[in-house]
């Protein structure tokens, strides 16, 4: 298998600000890899470095075989970079835009390519209308369209889904999929965990940092987090009680159930005992979520970083 | 109730102060612009201007032309700056704009006014601008009778003093005889007309990406700055040039305006011209972050435009400062193309220092321009 993104200490600054630490991901060609961490953790300036769009100040390596720094262009012509705002223009058709976007990357046979794009988006019925008019499913399905118009062999998804509902998401993500069946490499950032779960495999960082590397699978059980389930009337409100006891790393309600976990089994024990009196409550060890391990990384990362503002 | 709706009102007005005073282009153009009216209006500006440069033939030299000549050169209107030796190097500097006045004293002018035959003074005036010529050529008749009759006219010669014309005075005013302001501002309104639209036009064009995020999209695909750049600015050199046209048919249609020189020529010059607009509006868009800023930046390029470039105000009547300024103009330099091609029927080497002042401009702004654009967002 060959690497379609290998890139290795990257750095990025602004002023002293250093938004990305000695970050380093290689991602095997026609993999989805997922893109997770919370807020300016620098997800996105990453991949702008990866996509050309920003010069690392430090590290470096190759996209698609070539040089991060020197081979800009040719990195450029085969990746699509999809911006975490619509970056089509609302004031051209839906056709207008695809065509433009053909005609930068200098593309034969336009017409057929940009029916073919509407047809596979549904769009070939609306396609003069105003992108504008879109409503936010549709737009971020057509600036997908545009960022494969040119057949990139590595795509690069910034939180394309942020503000969808299930339903397009859910349409989204089966594209994403249909693209990597074809050998397509696809980097994207998301916030959500399910959305997490459909890719191979995860990256997660943490201001600047990455935490946390591999299958979703992976990453749960060399997570090293313990997790217990409480269910019952009244469960739920034990989680603000619970959330800054020692030992517990996350506490959340989900609905009228009680998660919580942290990375000393028997410390967590301790911290749930008072709590187990109640007969009401059932308790239940259970396998710690992403969403778990996330929160718990994200806590951990800002322990090692305290030079960096929340 | 009413309590409520003034704190509702504070919170609004609070709010607004602390977003004006983050936006600091906007609230250092709020300052700027008054002071820089003020400073133009108040010193750059005047109306009657002195000094101006005048080109004198004395074919004739004697104590009573010398008389005529300081006279002339006393009312403070004229600065006797060459002395041509033909006829046809002075029509060619009045041509160039070199001079505004050309004085022409026949060499048997002295033989004359002493005979009691009338003798002739010359004058030949560049009336594009009637506003630099009517004042000066007002006070020149007066002020060599005046002064013939108080230095010269003694003695033999004392009868003539209460003759009224014993000098005449001929007065040629070339280009615009008639002395119509519309043939001098009709020109100059394509310069100013030129400046506001092209330059805010591309300066919005860029900033537009920018602000809607569509700038990051289009620096992830495969193009060169230069692309974006000249594919920015070439559909807007063809309404530039549309609107020349149209300004063009309506000053002869209505304004009875008409191209004296070279169609060719004007063409030219007016290509470059918007060309070095759309270059500056290209560069204000790379420094400024959101189109309002862009606007204003617009306006600060427009106001020098119209005030400092000898489109409303004689250009000569403007201290050297401003007029150091109004030579940085890409407008000063246009409105003396337009108006010698239009108006005095100029040829190019008549405004070819005009045009060479416009290139430099357009290289200059140019390579800033470029040097401006990322294709990074770094």
């Amino acid at each position: 298998m060959t690497r379609a993104i290998d890139v290795h200490d990257l750095v990025k600054r602004y002023g002293t600000r250093t938004v990305v630490d000695r970050f380093s991901l290689a991602v095997e060609q026609g993999r989805i890899c997922g893109f997770l961490g919370p807020n300016g953790s620098g997800k996105t300036t990453t991949l702008r470095m990866i996509c050309g769009l920003l010069t690392p100040d430090e590290g470096g390596g190759t996209c698609l075989g070539h040089d991060l720094v020197h081979d800009r262009e040719a990195i450029k012509r085969q990746t699509g970079y999809m911006t975490q705002r619509f970056g089509l223009y609302e004031d051209l058709t839906i056709r207008e835009n695809l065509e433009f976007v053909g005609r930068v990357y200098g593309l034969d046979r336009l017409k057929a390519r940009v029916d073919q794009s509407l047809e596979r988006l549904g769009l070939t019925t609306r396609q003069g209308q105003l992108a504008g008019s879109l409503s936010g499913g549709w737009k971020q399905r057509l600036a997908l369209a545009a960022c494969v118009l040119h057949e990139p062999k590595l795509l690069l998804l910034d939180e394309p889904t942020a503000g969808v509902d299930p339903k397009a998401r859910r349409a989204f993500w089966d594209e994403i999929h249909t693209y990597a069946a074809e050998g397509i490499t696809v980097l994207v950032s998301t916030h959500y965990m399910d959305e997490a779960e459909r890719c191979h495999e995860i990256a997660y960082i943490a201001y600047g940092e990455l935490m946390a590397r591999g299958t979703a699978e992976d990453i749960i059980r060399q997570s090293g987090l313990f997790a217990f389930v409480a269910t019952g009337p009244g469960a739920d409100r034990l989680a603000p009680k619970l959330r800054d006891a020692s030992g517990v790393s996350a506490a959340a309600a989900f609905g009228t159930t009680l998660h919580v976990c942290g990375p000393d089994r028997a410390e967590l024990e301790r911290a749930i005992e008072p709590f187990r009196g109640d007969p009401n409550v059932v308790w239940q060890e259970a396998e710690p979520t992403l969403e778990d391990i996330f929160i718990h990384l994200m806590g951990r990362a800002h322990d090692n970083a305290p030079g960096v503002e929340a | 109730m009413w309590r409520g709706a003034w704190k509702r009102l504070a919170a609004i007005i609070v709010k607004e102060v602390l977003q004006l005073r983050r936006d600091r282009l906007t609230f250092a153009m709020m300052f700027g612009m008054p002071i820089m009216q003020l400073l133009l209006f108040g010193y750059a500006i005047d109306t009657d201007p002195h000094r101006l440069p005048t080109a004198v033939i004395a074919a004739d030299q004697s104590q009573i032309t010398r008389t005529v000549l300081s006279a002339l050169s006393n009312t403070g209107y004229m600065k006797f700056t060459h002395q041509p030796k033909s006829e046809d190097e002075a029509s060619a500097l009045l041509q160039q704009g070199d001079v505004q006045f050309v004085v022409t004293i026949p060499s048997d002018f002295t033989r004359r006014l002493i005979r009691g035959e009338r003798a002739q003074i010359l004058i030949d005036a560049d009336a594009t601008d009637p506003l630099a010529t009517a004042n000066p050529l007002a006070a020149a008749g007066r002020a060599i009778n005046q002064a013939l009759s108080a230095h010269d006219f003694v003695g033999p010669l004392s009868s003539l003093r209460n003759k009224p014309d014993a000098v005449e005075l001929v007065v040629q005013r070339r280009y615009n005889p008639e002395g119509k302001s519309r043939l001098n501002i009709v020109p100059g309104l394509l310069a100013v007309i030129l400046t506001m639209t092209m330059v805010m036009m591309t300066a919005l064009a860029v900033t537009r990406e920018r602000e809607r995020g569509t700038m990051e999209n289009l620096l992830a695909m495969p193009v060169r700055p230069l692309e974006v750049m000249v594919g920015k600015i070439v559909p807007y050199i063809v309404i530039g040039s549309v609107q020349v046209a149209v300004i063009l048919i309506v000053s002869r249609l209505l304004f009875d305006v008409a191209i004296e020189g070279s169609v060719t020529l004007l063409s030219v010059g007016t290509a470059l011209f918007i060309t070095v607009n759309l270059a500056i509006g290209f560069t204000i868009s790379t420094l400024t972050q959101n189109q309002l800023q862009a606007m204003q930046a617009s306006f600060f390029m427009m106001l020098p435009s119209i005030l400092l470039s000898g489109f409303m105000f004689p250009f000569r009547g403007m201290p050297v400062w401003a007029q150091w300024i109004g030579e940085a103009l890409p407008a000063t330099h246009f409105m003396r193309v337009v108006r010698g091609v239009m108006l005095k029927g100029a040829s190019f080497d008549d405004i070819a220092t005009a045009l060479a002042a416009l290139l430099a401009m357009l290289l200059l702004v140019s390579i800033l321009a470029i040097s401006r654009y990322r294709v990074t967002l770094d």
